[in-house]
This record gives C-alpha cells, structure tokens and sequence, in this order.
C-alpha cells in the first residue's frame, strides 16, 4: 500500500488476514472485515463515481445502508455482475472487482462532467419545459437523455446464483441488533418468547459495540464492552434465533415481514458454486420490536458534496470499527455533540483533527470541554459557506452566523483540510414503521418525527422512537418492553448509566451563505442532485405538496429512497411556504427499505419451477412416441404425432383421415371430471345447465352447456349419470378448476338446501377415446364379455366393465362424429390400458392423435370449443344452438340473461360455416369478415374462429361468428387479408355428415 | 401566455438563477358558484376542465381535488399508451386519444415525454396466437398500426426476451404497435393543469367533496371540506373513489375497486428500448427514461382503498419478469407501490350521462387508463357541455350494463396494463 | 398480506383464499319476473363500499368452504369473519 490510513488495530478488523481487489481495474488490498469502502478510504480513495445529473465527482459519504453517492458495479461484464451496489455494504472478498459508475471514460476525466457547467440551464424539470420543438425530434433528444441517465448497466447473461424462500413464525421478531434491539431480544427470549433477531450488517451490536469511551458508560463498564457481553450470553439462549446479513426489506400488514439473509455475497466467487445466494425470510410474527437505529443528517450548504465530505458518524465508524483513517487534516461541522464524540474517537487514535465549526454558540457539554482540552480550534456560531477541491476536498470557507441564523455576518476565514465530517443531528428510522401503516408525529424540539399510532401489534424502541441518547435509551426501551411483552419482571433494571451528549441542537435546514441561493450548489439529494434552489424554484412555480416537489425536483427518488436528505427538503418547504412541518407529513416510504433482488424475491419459482407442469398418466407414451406437445392451461396435451419427418399439417392430414377411415385414439385424461351425488344431484344440474336433466336415464348420457349468469357461454361437456343420484360431469380442460369453483359457490351460498356433493376426479382417472369405423371391433376385443350392439350400448349410453381385475367405465360418446368409446379407468392404469387398445388396435391401423386433429375432426361436425369458437360474448343462441337451450324449465343460471334488450337481437354474432371460393385457400384464425371492402370506415362483421384443410372432404373448412349470420346462408363475404382478399360463402356449420349416420356405422 | 416554456425561455431564466418563473398553476379558494364542477384533479379530471375551456368555451370551471393533482393512478401507474384494442368502440376511444398524445407536448407547451417506442403483446399458448392475430386484423381494418409478430420477430425488435422453445411457456409469436409508447404522468396531470389554469379554470387542491346535493333528479352542489359550492353540472372523473361520490348521490356503479401493484428497478444504463407486455404469464415491462425498469404486476381479487396489495402478486410478476427475462435477476427492486384502480364487469370504461340530471361519471377504466387521459378529457367534456356524449364515447354509457351490450375487452385487458 | 380466520380451520394466510365480492346479494328467487333494470342491478351494480364492508371469502386452498367477512376496506383490517347462513355481526 501505497498511503496507509489504517490506523491503531481494530479488534474487529484481522490484519492477519490480507485481501485482494481491484477497483477500476487496479490492485489494491484491505483486510478480512473491511467493506469496499473503509478499504478503498484505506488506500485514501475518495472518489468513488459521479453523480446522475451533473456528473459531478463523488465519494463515500456514509458506512452503511443509507449511502447515496458511493456506488459501483461489481464485476463488470460477468455473470455475477450486479449494478449499483453500495461500497459501504460490499463486504471485500479475494477476486473483488468494482468499477465506478456513470461516468465515461473513467471516474477521473468523465466527459458528462459538462453538465456541472451546464447547471445553470439544467434546473429542476428543464425537460418539461423544453425538447418540444420540432415535434418530431423527441425521439433524437430522448435517446441522448436516455443515454446519459441510468447509473450502472444491468446484467447481459443469466444469473448462476440460486435463491431460496424460508417462511418463518415467531412470537416475536426484533429487526436491528444495535443496543436496543440486543435488550429486546433478550428479553423477549428470556420470558419464554420464541424470538428471532435480524440485523443487516454482519455483526452485532449497531454503533455501541465499537463504542470505547470513557464517557459513555453502563454499569461502570464502557458501553461497547458492556454489550458485547451482553451479546455473548443471548447468542447461547435456545429459543432465540440470531441472523445478521439479513436486512428486513418490507413491513406489510398483519405483521407480514419480508426479509433478505444474505448467504454468500461476502465469499469469493468460487466459493458460491451450489450455494443459496439469498435467502427470502417470509415472516409472519405475531409481535415485532422495531429497533432500527437512526440515521445521522447532514448539513445544507454550498458544495456540500465532494469527495472527503462524511458522515460524523461514519468517520468514527471507520476509524472505531475498521481502524481506518478517512483523512489526515479533519475538519468538522456540526450542529450538535455528535462531531465532538468522533473527534474523541479521533483523538485518542491520534488522528489529527484540525478544527470544529459548530453553528450553535456556548453550550455546556462534557465533549466540548474535552475537545477544547486536546487544543482543538472550536469557531462557534459559525457556519460552511463554501468548500473547494474538484475531486478531492481540500479547502472550506466558514463564516459567523447572525444570531437568527438567518445569515451570515463578518468576514470570511478560510481552512485546508483533506475530509469534512458533517453532522445535522440524527432522524429516527421509522421506514419500516410508515411501511407497516404506522401513522407519525412530529416532535419539535428537535425536529424529528417518530412512532405515534401503531396499526398492528408492534412497538418501536431505541433511537427509531425517539430515544437518541445511551441513558435515554437504557431508561426507556426496558420499560416499554414490559408493557408491550407484558411480563412481570424486567430482565434490565436499574442501569448506572454515564452519558455524555448535551442534548442541545441548532437545527437549521439551509444553512444561510453569503452568496444568493441561485448561485449556490446545496445538495438536498446527492444521488440525484437535487439542491435547496430546486426546491424553492419548485415552490415558486406552485408545487406545493411534498409529494408534487420530490416528483418535480426527484428529491428522495434515488436508490438510497432519500433517507438522508428527505427531511431537509421537507425542512425547507416548512420553511418557505410557512407551514408546520408536522403538518405537511412525509412522503411514502414505499417498499423495500433497501433494493432486494429480483432473483431473492422470486426465489426457486424459475425455470422448470416457474409453474407446474400437468402432465396426463399416459404422457410418458406421448413422449416416446415422439409427440409434439401444446401447453392447454397447466396441461401438456399431445399436439400431433409427426412420423417420418412430417410436419405439423402432413401429420394432422394422416392423423384426421385414420379416425375416419379406421381407428383414432385420443387421450382426454386433461377434461375436467366432476363426481356429483346427492338426493338432489338432478336438480342441480337442471339449475347449472341450459338443459333439462331430470329425465336423464341412469346408464345414460348428455352433453350440456353451462352459462354465466350473465348469459355467456362457460362451458361445456358431457355428463353421465352413473345411478340414481349420481353423476360423473366432464368440463373442458381449461375450465375445470372455474367449473368447480363456481358449482361449489352455488352450493354452498345460493342453495345450501340441496343435497349434493362435489368431488374433483380429473387426476383420479385417465380417458382414453377410441373412434373410428373400427372402434367397436376393437372394444369388443379389449371386453369380449361386453356386448356391445347399438341395441345394448347405443350412443349416448355407458357401461361398466372391466379388463382383467381392473374397473372401467366406458361411455359412448362422440366428439369427432365417428362412432366412438371413452375408457375412463383408474389413472395408474392408464397407460397399460392405451398401451393393450395400441395392440389390439394395430390391425386396425390404430392412429394417435392429438388435440389439433380432434379439433379438426370436431370442425368438421361443427362442434364448438368453448373458449376458441365463443368469446365472453355468445350466446347459446348466437351459437345456434337454441335446441339446447330448455325453453320449460324455470330458471337455470344465465337464463334472465338471454331476454335482455340487446341479447335477443337478432343482428348478433352468429356461429356459421365458412367456405372459401378456392377449396385449397386455407383462412387464417382470428381474420376478420366483411362483406363490403368499398366502404369507409370498413364495417366488420366477425371472424374466423377455426380453420382447417379437411382431408376427409378435401376441401378448406372454417367456423366463423358473423352478425346475422344465421339467416346470411349462402351468401358471399369477403375476409380481407394484408395482400389480398378471399371469398368465402357462408354455409350451415355442419360439413360432415349432417344426420349422424356414422356414430352407428 | 404567463410563461411560454422553450429552450430560450431556459436560457433567459437562467440569467435571473430562476427565480423569475410564474406559478404554473393558481391555489385559488372556491368561488360560491361554478358552471361546471370536476370531482377528481386527476389526468382524466384535468383534461376534462383542459377541453371544456379550450373547445367548449366554458371557463367558470373548478377541479376539486381531494389530495394534489395526479396524486392517484395518474402518478402510480406505468405509463403504457397503445390503442391496439380489438372492439370497434374502443379502437375508436383509445386511437382518438393516440392521435391527441401525439402532439399533445405542443398543444401544451408543456413536454409530456409522449415516446412511441412501440408496445409489443406477446402469445404463448395457440389461443392467444388466434387471439392476437383477430385483434390484428381488426386493428389493421380500423387503421390501426398494428401488426402480427413471429417469435424470431419478437426477438429481433427486443433481443433480451428469452424466446427458447424450452421455457415453460415458449413464446409463440406477438403484435407490434409502434406508434404506441409511454409518457411521463406527471407531467400530464401538470401540462394540463398548467393549460387549464391558464384559461381560468379554478384547480382546487386539498378539497374533498363530502356530499352531493340534489333537487329531486337534478344536482345542485357539492359539500365539501372548504364548504358548499353550487353547479349545475358535476363531472365525476374518481377513479378508484367513482364509487364512494356515486354512493353521495345515491347511485350504485357497476364497479369495484381493487389493489393494483406496480414496482420500478433501480436506474441502469439503457437495456430494453420498447414495451413488452404478456398476458399469459402477467407481466410487461418498459424502461424509463430516468433508466429504471418499469414493471406492472396485476390486480389482487378484493376490494380494497388501501392503496396496497399483497406480495404474492408482486412476487407472481417478477416470476413471470424473469422467465422471460433471465437476465434481470440480478437487477434490484428499487420501489413498490399499489393504487386503487376501478373495474368494470367488461374491463371497459364508462364516460355517460346517469339518471341524475347534471351528473356525469368517467369511471371504469380499471388497469389502463392512464393511455386513454386526452381522448377521455376530450370525449367527457363533449359529454358534459352537450349533456349528449359524442358518437366515440356513445358505446361506454352506463345502459349497456341493463341491456347487454357489454364492450367486453377481457381479451385485451385480462392483466393490468 | 392479511391472516384470515376461516370460521373452519382458523388463522391462514390470504393466499389460500378467493374473494367473492360483496356478501348477501341474494340471487332473486323469479329472475324471469324482473325487469331488465331490476336484474342489472343483481347482476352488476355494487355497493363498492370504502370503509366497513360485508364481503365474501372461499378457503380455496384449504376447506373449500365460503364464508363471509367484515373488513374495513380502507385499511384492510378484518373485523369479524362468520359463516354463510349466519347473521351478520353489527
């Protein structure tokens, strides 16, 4: 290492353990426990990227979750590359490469960096107020806009990582293991609790555990050793389940958590093979402490943000935790105690801090006095009005503050330092709290806003409530426990507890400069530079609501979601419009607290998980035997059966013309079955279907329409009664889980009186349709005993039998017009039985086929498919098929519906057949029908829902619904394509074989 | 004009560090008495009082709105603008408001960010191929540019869409509207407030209406939170709360509002240059220009006015986003939000005359109205100063729902978008 | 996501449920008697209250069962939850 700004040993840092990365290609190294910040401070590295809109150089700001500016891409051009990450989160691991973002070609020269100088015509929402002339020229100006936008590149190649969901109950969760979160959860668990305690960092104890002052003391022990111990103890109690790396990402409703563990981000890449990456803890808690923490603020004034301007807090972080010194003449500018606790820290580090700038004047503090002992130069009652250094702070300019602290008076004074610590007082992290449907208050003396109305069983505790200070906390966190867990005895009490703070705070929001607001670079937002100006232009041009200003000027719409400079915006909008902060309220903290994966959020539900697959008991033939499949819902159904090369169209030609020639087999196991029993199993379908079923007689069969109430058709299918009160109902195969659903419904809330009971049996039994002139020959060899003559078993009719040991029931039903046999058998035996009817059949020439021939068969016969042939808009009648529709029966769901005013007009879409001039020219489905070209606007009056060259009428068939259509037979129309036009006349939808003969040929 | 936006207009202002702009819209108290009152500061709402000024010369006109303008689905939703809509009715509605968009930045003078970088609807299973290639077809007829996509199309106008045959449900083939795009909300709900503000339209923030008042079957005024206000004609345009003023005026709507989810990525450099959406697996997906992915998820099954929905949903999209997009999984969801969207038996919207005289209602537009904004203002205000809807909007009345003649446009609508 | 207490097996995540609109709309016994306004009204037009609604629920992934539940649709919070057929807490 070149420069070494470790100083005196961590103990949470091993320097026995030396680590490697790049950074914008370069080698450097830090240690086992460094994140890529204090590692790149380390080897005083600043500038870290640029920012979105000027592109002006910035560097770390924070150490923790809230960064805005120090964001990298971690390992460019990989699989593994992830944009956007923050260095302060990134744990290093040997083989870590980060790149800046946003800037080309290097984080040093970046041609973007014109903008900064461009400033002054890009305020905030210049875009909506030009790029409008010539009209035609957006899409030029927005692709340079678009260009230049963004912050890192998104991955280009699939993710190797795995990803998991855990789902998690417990009594109680505790998000944050600072101090109070440590307190919490012991006491939980130790009252018996089952407790599970989250923290995002990847060690316990928040800010108290490096903590190792004389002047914060519990116990007489200083507050960090103290914890520690504290730490050591419930790490060993059972029912007390610890997890760090794990960040809550989203408080929903009924205590729904949803957090990310983090499993192997901190691990070299070959280290992650096989491994979970991220873990999705889906928790469900029945009480959940909140023990966030809080986050420092900092302060607004010109050029707040250039590379060596931190955080207080996160200077003492890194030189308390990670030994890391962020700079060798500090300075600090503060408006509370907090600076002079780091400075102490500093100190007795022998880091050098060159001066305090304080806004407030005299206050009676123990820190102060210390500071003032070690000779530091204090300015009281002054304020920044000016920083210098392009990439790198090297210079602030401080003046005195009137006594308002409206201005600033007397004569400039310069300072040279190389990093700004910066402090504005501390927010209360009450994301999770708002996301969770908690309603705020707003505490004036120093302007914070905290817990108020909890919408479920939750507390807040700690600084996230309020309680900034270490005696505060120890005094108050016990105490609220004890009401919320309801227990008797206290696991804390009675802490001697030192704290030093003077509370006392100077809040100013913008701090006042000598120099007119317009011409100053105040950063309210860092990520998007957003300053104090873009907050008042956005005032002045009357956005006047917090929300219309942070959409306006983007204020708090970065990846940090503005959880440092939100409360300054809304400051300085309580300012300039003269209204009660409490009063305005936030903005929506929207979920999640921090960005969480896509990968972590969809966890194992990728790939062969993304849904499940269906697949009939006889699927493992269909791919053997080299079956193209179609997805039918969940369902993979057969498609066709290609041989010899065939496609799609040879195939179903061959397929088509075997079933009527000989022998087709299908396998239906995909329709939907529903066993329906019951004393008053007939009138329930005499109420869900059009037709009447009471006459039905047992042994036989019917096929039935079922509408919505609003008249359309549902669906459709066959249903056999099996005894006296007994049915077994198909549907189709889309439709069976909606069929069930909406009997069920029915059942149990409009007719609870009926005696009927519903089982689904779809996956209990395979279907197996075997057609064709040859079907009964074929049976009859499979049930010899079975005496299959029109007579015994016409059509329409069933029986029951069996093969061997095993029972069947076979109906004799036809959705190809070919005579025809369903064997419904148990399905664990259906593929031995398709497997003996491929045997018998093979003299027969036994063809499979799949769903595109059925559907061409059925075409044929002009047999609708619901949801192919009817939109949510037919009618059985528009469908033609008033025959099915029961004029006697009283009342059936959809009935009322059909005699409203506009479904009985006679001008509807009407189900016909289709034929064209040219039998070769085959219409495509879904082309629209007309029947004058010529006129303008051009009337259409359907379409084509199925087509298909019939190799058995060799000819081009089709179904269509046409306005009118039913009293068009015979007349021409046109279906007009993108090239030509095809003449078509309109014919009976039936195209083969009108009266039946060969269901009994 | 108080301030006419141009680059020159930028340049002069930055001399005087912008500190000479107007108020880009008023904060007028209520007067007593309006011509015409719109309930909802809305796109919708605001086009509305935009039109009625602009085209119908009525200018003693107030939005009332109950929060700040745009603050409902105009600001929350995901921006997509297509008019490729299978029924004649809505071809027509939502291709007259594609027109209106296409110059609308210039009409306004206010830069809408109208980016017809094409919308592209993918098919995955046969149905939806003959479903797509029927709305084509009518598209073509009714002259809209839509046109029919096979998967190595689909492929080359967006590369990153996984197209493997492999995937659970293999991309079959898709449409292509290009004129179709996105816009920036709130820069529409603003653009028109700015532009009817400037015709002396009164937009009231803050101000919830708590009753309606009528004589007999004719309105009188409303109540609201800043007092009573007389009108004779009230232009109902709520959205979600359609119901909650209707119930005031004691009027059920064929309605019910439910949760509606979207979610943006963080911003990255540009990846996806047009709209995908997909109906089959419920996802669709653009790229702001700001950089983050802008993703839609679908409607949860409840009613619900807490402008939140459960994470099942979300969790479901991102699904369906990374089977088609695998290259996303490690790109981070930056943030999640939910709006009330209010729905129609039909997935159709309702611009109509009601059974009280002077109330209208614009309401129903359920996941996708945000598209419909100028054409809906233009169409309603038509409605209101005619108390006669135009011959585009005669189709979406509220009769429809008595006699059967639905516009029913599951087929173009079934997921959100 | 809300823990709904199906009044048959208990507290259960919301994704094992159906909502089924607006509870006691009363399917009307004679629809052949109503006018085409009278059946609108049955068929489409809701109440869509904001605030304490009346609502129905299906186990779908559980019991099977439909029940009915008081939730405040303004925030979502459960009130009361009761079976079909009993009457409505007030």
């Amino acid at each position: 290492m070149k420069k070494n700004f470790r100083v005196k040993r961590s103990k949470h840092i091993d320097e026995t353990y030396k680590i490697s990365f790049k950074f914008n290609g370069k080698l450097y190294y830090g240690f086992k426990g460094d994140t890529l910040a204090s590692a790149l401070l380390a080897n005083d590295i600043h500038l870290v990227g640029r920012s979105f809109k000027y592109h002006r150089p910035r560097g770390i700001m924070t150490a923790g979750s809230e960064e805005p500016n120090a964001i990298v891409q971690l390992h460019n051009n990989s699989p593994w590359t992830e944009p956007n990450v923050r260095a302060t989160e990134v744990e290093i691991y040997e083989g870590l490469e980060a790149s800046s973002q946003n800037c080309w070609p290097s984080v040093n020269f970046d041609i973007g960096g014109i903008n900064n100088f461009l400033s002054p015509l890009l305020p905030a929402g210049f875009y909506y107020k030009t790029f409008m002339w010539p009209a035609s020229f957006w899409e030029k100006y927005e692709y340079f806009i678009r260009k230049s936008a963004g912050l890192g590149k998104s991955p280009t190649k699939p993710d190797p990582d795995i990803y998991e969901h855990r789902y998690i109950h417990c009594d109680v969760l505790v998000i944050g293991a600072g101090i109070s979160g440590i307190i919490s959860a012991k006491t939980a668990a130790k009252n018996g609790f089952k407790t599970l305690l989250v923290d995002e960092k990847p060690y316990l104890g928040g800010s108290t555990i490096y903590q190792n002052s004389e002047y914060f003391k519990i116990n007489n022990q200083n507050s960090g050793s103290w914890l520690e111990k504290e730490i050591n103890e419930i790490k060993k109690i059972e029912n007390l389940e610890i997890k760090t790396r794990t960040s809550v990402a989203a408080y929903h409703g009924y205590n729904y958590l949803l957090a990310k563990e983090n499993l192997t981000d901190h691990l070299p890449i070959e280290r992650r093979k096989n491994k979970t990456r991220h873990k999705l803890l889906k928790i469900r808690a029945k009480k959940v402490v909140t023990a966030t923490g809080s986050i420092e603020r900092p302060l607004i004034f010109d050029n707040n943000d250039r590379p060596g301007i931190l955080l207080s807090s996160a200077i003492k972080k890194y030189a308390d935790l990670f030994g890391v010194a962020c700079g060798k003449k500090n300075i600090f500018f503060t408006n509370n105690d907090s600076a002079y606790e780091t400075t102490i820290s500093l100190i007795q580090k022998g880091i050098n801090v060159e001066a305090i700038v304080d806004n407030r004047e005299e206050v009676d503090s123990k820190l102060i006095y210390e500071v003032e002992k070690n000779n530091i130069k204090i300015f009281k009652g002054h304020t920044i009005v000016n920083t210098y250094g392009y990439k790198r702070i090297n210079k602030i300019s401080i003046m005195q503050l009137s006594k308002d602290g409206h201005n600033v008076i007397g004569s400039k004074i310069d300072l040279s330092c190389d990093c700004l610590g910066i402090s504005g007082g501390w927010t209360p992290a009450v994301h999770l709290f708002t996301q969770s449907g908690g309603k705020l208050k707003f505490r004036d003396e120093d302007q914070v806003f905290i817990p108020n109305i909890y919408p479920s069983d939750q507390i807040s505790v700690g600084a996230c409530n309020g309680d900034l200070t270490l005696d505060s906390i120890l005094v108050n966190v016990p105490k609220s426990l004890k009401d919320f867990l309801n227990i008797k005895n206290n696991v804390y009490e009675n802490f001697d507890v030192l704290s030093s703070h003077n509370n006392s705070k100077r809040n100013i929001w913008l701090l006042p400069s000598d120099k007119v607001l317009g011409k100053t670079n105040s950063f309210v937002d860092y990520q998007n530079d957003a300053t104090a100006k873009d907050i008042k232009l956005a005032l002045r041009e009357g956005f006047k609501s917090i929300e219309h200003v942070k959409r306006y000027t983007t204020t708090g719409m970065g990846t940090d979601q503005g959880k440092l400079g939100n409360m300054h915006a809304l400051g300085i909008i309580s300012e300039t419009s003269e209204a009660k902060m409490g009063e305005l309220g936030t903005t929506t903290f929207r979920p999640p607290y921090t960005p969480l994966t896509f990968g972590t959020i969809v966890g194992r539900n990728v790939g062969e998980y993304f849904d499940a697959y269906r697949k009939t008991p006889i699927h493992e033939w269909h791919v053997k035997n080299r079956a193209k499949f179609e997805n039918v819902g969940q369902w993979k159904r057969a498609w066709y059966y290609p041989k010899n090369n065939e496609n799609m169209f040879q195939a179903v030609q061959r397929e088509s013309k075997a079933a009527r020639e000989s022998a087709g087999i299908l396998d239906a196991s995909t329709l939907g079955k529903i066993d329906i029993q019951g004393a008053d199993a007939s009138e329930f379908l005499n109420r869900i279907y059009t037709n009447a079923w009471s006459k039905l007689q047992i042994g036989k069969c019917r096929y039935g329409l079922m509408l919505n109430e609003d008249g359309m058709v549902y669906d459709d299918g066959v249903t056999t009664r099996l005894g006296e009160n007994h049915y077994l109902m198909t549907t189709t195969t889309g439709g069976a889980a909606n069929v069930l659903g909406k009997l069920e419904d029915y059942l149990q809330t409009e007719w609870p009186e009926l005696d009927v009971y519903l089982t689904s049996v779809t996956d209990h039994l395979a279907t197996i349709s075997v057609c064709g002139p040859n079907s009964k020959k074929i049976i009859s060899e499979i049930f010899p005993s079975l005496d299959l003559s029109d007579k015994n078993f016409p059509h329409m009719s069933f029986k029951k039998t069996k093969i061997g040991k095993i029972h069947c029931r076979i109906m004799r039903i036809s959705f190809t017009g070919e005579q025809s046999y369903e064997i419904n058998v148990q399905a664990n035996f259906g593929k031995s039985v398709w497997e003996k009817c491929m045997e018998v059949g093979k003299n027969y020439n036994i063809t499979p086929y799949g769903t595109e021939t059925m559907h061409l068969l059925r075409a044929e016969k002009g047999f609708i498919i619901v949801g192919q042939d009817t939109d949510a808009t037919m009618t059985p009648i528009d469908l033609q098929m008033d025959w099915i529709v029961s004029k006697k029966k009283y009342d059936f769901i959809g009935k009322r519906s059909l005699y409203r005013s506009d479904t009985i007009r006679e001008d509807r879409k009407q189900l016909v057949g289709l034929l064209t001039d040219n039998p070769n020219e085959i219409l495509e489905e879904g082309s629209q029908i007309v029947s004058d070209i010529n006129k303008s606007p051009i009337e259409m009056l359907g379409h084509v829902t199925s087509s298909y060259f019939s190799p058995n009428l060799k000819k081009s068939i089709a179904l269509g619904v046409v306005k009118g259509g039913k009293n068009m037979l015979g007349q021409k129309l046109i279906i007009p394509m993108e090239n030509k036009k095809i003449n078509v006349t309109v014919t009976d939808p039936v195209f083969l074989d009108k009266e039946n003969k060969r269901l009994n040929a | 004009m108080k301030n006419q936006y141009s680059i020159f207009s930028l340049i002069k202002n930055a001399f005087s560090y912008h500190e000479n702009w107007a108020k880009a819209w008023g904060d007028p108290e209520p007067k007593k008495e309006y011509d015409i009152l719109i309930i909802g500061g809305g796109g919708h709402g605001l086009a509305t009082a935009y039109y009625l000024a602009k085209k119908h010369n009525i200018k003693n006109i107030a939005v009332l709105e109950k929060g700040w303008i745009g603050g409902g689905n105009t600001g929350r939703n995901t921006t997509i603008i297509r008019s490729n809509y299978l029924w004649d009715a809505s071809a027509g509605l939502y291709d007259h408001a594609l027109k209106i968009w296409e110059g609308l930045s210039q009409e306004l003078n206010y830069n809408v960010m109208f980016s017809q970088r094409g919308v592209m609807n993918l098919a995955h299973n046969l149905q939806d191929v003959r479903d797509l290639k029927r709305r084509t077809h009518a598209n073509r007829l009714n002259g809209i540019d839509a046109v029919y996509l096979n998967t190595e199309e689909v492929k080359k106008f967006c590369p990153i869409i996984n197209t493997s045959p492999d995937i659970r449900y293999p991309v079959l083939g898709g449409t292509l509207q290009k004129r179709a795009g996105t816009a920036r909300h709130d820069a529409v709900a603003w653009g028109y407030a700015r532009g009817a503000d400037e015709m002396g339209v009164d937009i009231i923030q803050n101000c919830e209406v708590k009753g309606i008042k009528r004589n007999g079957d004719t309105v009188e005024g409303v109540d609201t939170t800043k007092g009573f206000i007389k009108t004779k004609k009230i232009g109902v345009v709520a959205a979600g709360h359609s119901s909650v003023i209707a119930n005031m005026a004691g009027l059920r709507l064929p309605l019910e509002s439910k949760p509606l989810q979207a979610l943006v990525s963080e911003p990255v450099k540009p990846i996806i240059d047009t709209v995908v959406m997909s109906n089959a697996v419920h996802a669709y997906v653009s790229q702001s220009d700001k950089g983050e992915l802008v993703i839609g998820a679908g409607t949860d099954d409840y009613v619900s006015y807490s402008q939140k929905g459960s994470h099942d949903i979300v969790e479901g999209t991102l699904n369906a986003i990374l089977e088609l997009y695998p290259i996303f999984s490690r790109m981070r969801m930056l943030r999640q939000w939910g709006g009330i969207v209010d729905i129609c038996p039909d997935a159709s919207p309702i611009i109509s005359k009601t059974s009280v005289k002077g109330l209208y209602f614009n309401c129903g537009w359920g996941t996708g109205g945000f598209k419909a904004t100028p054409g809906s203002g233009d169409l309603f205000a038509h409605t209101i100063a005619n108390d006669e809807p135009h011959k585009l909007n005669a189709a979406f009345n509220l009769n429809r729902f008595v006699s059967g003649d639905l516009v029913d446009e599951h087929g173009a609508a079934a997921v959100a978008h | 996501m809300f823990l709904i207490n199906c009044p048959f097996c208990g507290d259960r995540e919301q994704s094992e449920f159906k909502a089924g609109g607006e509870a006691h709309i009363v399917r009307p016994k004679q629809p052949t008697e109503l006018s085409d306004d009278e059946w609108a009204e049955y068929l489409f037009m809701r109440k869509n209250i904001k605030g304490v609604q009346f609502e129905r629920w299906n186990h779908v992934h559980g019991c099977r069962k439909w029940f009915n539940v008081v939730r405040d649709t303004s925030n979502d919070q459960i009130k009361a939850v009761y079976k079909m057929g009993e009457k409505p807490p007030t």
